[in-house]
């Protein structure tokens, strides 16, 4: 049983919904249908814009490899380093800690202490799928002020840690995996 | 049909029209992905919008800007910063509820702090960071983000 909830979660929950729903309209039951107003528009408020979010991350995801752009980190640095590892974090997807087994290997690759940093504070809120998701729901203004605010206090906390590891022993390790990853 | 969806719309036909007169193989095989990844969050979504229309329904615009709205003061933004900072919601989830509480009267600056923690600052991953960065570093990073977080919520409230 609790195996077919792990399983079926989602459209368990969703299944109940449109079964109370239903419920709700025979018997007119008035805050289920409010509940379903509720629902609709936001529904349409996603699918709107959501499917052609993810043809255009499809697309990103096709014609900008990230492997490539990995390649390069190490080799580049100043302005054009720090780019690249924003650029690189603003292709990923998912929650930050998946950004901490990448900032290992690019501290395989010789990036800098200050890019690796700049990396995860991108990874944690310049990834498109993210910033395009923001938009839809917040509008282009508040993503526009948040990620301009963001970004040069991402770089100075690189700086920051930088300058705080510069006489201290620091490395990344593998998260205790013991896992080999090419460099 | 919002403004939003207009330029989501544009931009995706823009995009896949150069895509596809550049390289059509490769612009099929974008839209396959991109489908790929749409279908995998479909199903969490429509859970997500349930949830939210059930919120919507059970807290009335007046208590949501009592508590998280302009007049909210202190207590609000912290509330805010230290729920973002511990609890761990994927975007995709948070924006929706993020979009409704606006809606129903929260000011930018509360839901933009609860956002950027959210993002930033990690306390139930920081066993996970410390494995990677170090005890010493992962919590320097995270205090550091977390003043990073607050200040953008604080600046996003000034300008909105």
């Amino acid at each position: 049983m609790k195996g077919f909830f792990k399983k079926h979660g989602n459209y368990v929950w969703v299944a109940a919904f449109a079964l109370l729903t239903v419920l709700s309209f025979i018997v007119g039951f008035n805050p289920g249908k409010a509940v379903f107003t509720h629902f609709t528009r936001s529904f349409i408020e996603m699918i709107a814009f959501v499917p052609f979010l993810f043809i255009i991350v499809g697309l990103f995801d096709v014609w900008v490899p990230k492997e490539r752009i990995q390649r390069h980190i190490g080799q580049e640095s100043g302005i054009k380093g720090m780019a690249l590892v924003v650029l690189l974090a603003m292709l990923q997807a998912g929650p930050l800690y998946g950004a901490f087994p990448v900032a290992y290997l690019l501290y395989r690759k010789g990036a800098s202490i200050r890019n690796i940093f700049i990396y995860l504070g991108a990874f944690s809120s310049m990834k498109i799928p993210m910033i395009g998701v923001e938009i839809g729901y917040l509008g282009i203004a508040f993503s526009l002020a948040r990620t301009l605010v963001s970004l040069p206090l991402f770089i100075g906390i690189g700086y920051l840690m930088e300058w705080y590891l510069k006489n201290r022993r620091f490395e990344v390790s593998d998260g205790g995996k013991g896992k080999e990853v090419t460099p | 049909m919002s403004n939003n969806a207009i330029i989501f719309i544009t931009l995706c036909v823009v995009l896949s029209a150069v895509s596809f007169v550049l390289d059509r193989r490769k612009t099929a095989e974008g839209f396959k992905r991109g489908w790929k990844m749409f279908k995998n969050v479909l199903l969490p979504f429509l859970n997500i919008l349930i949830l939210v229309s059930l919120l919507l329904y059970f807290l009335p615009p007046s208590i949501i800007s009592r508590y998280l709205g302009a007049g909210s003061g202190v207590a609000g933004f912290l509330a805010a910063a230290l729920i973002g900072s511990i609890t761990l919601i994927p975007a995709f989830i948070s924006y929706p509820i993020a979009a409704g509480l606006i809606q129903q009267g929260a000011s930018y600056a509360v839901v933009a702090t609860f956002m950027t923690t959210l993002m930033m600052v990690g306390v139930v991953t920081l066993p996970l960071e410390i494995k990677y960065l170090g005890r010493r570093v992962a919590i320097v990073r995270n205090v550091l983000n977390f003043v990073a977080a607050v200040t953008i919520g604080l600046v996003i409230g000034l300008i909105l």
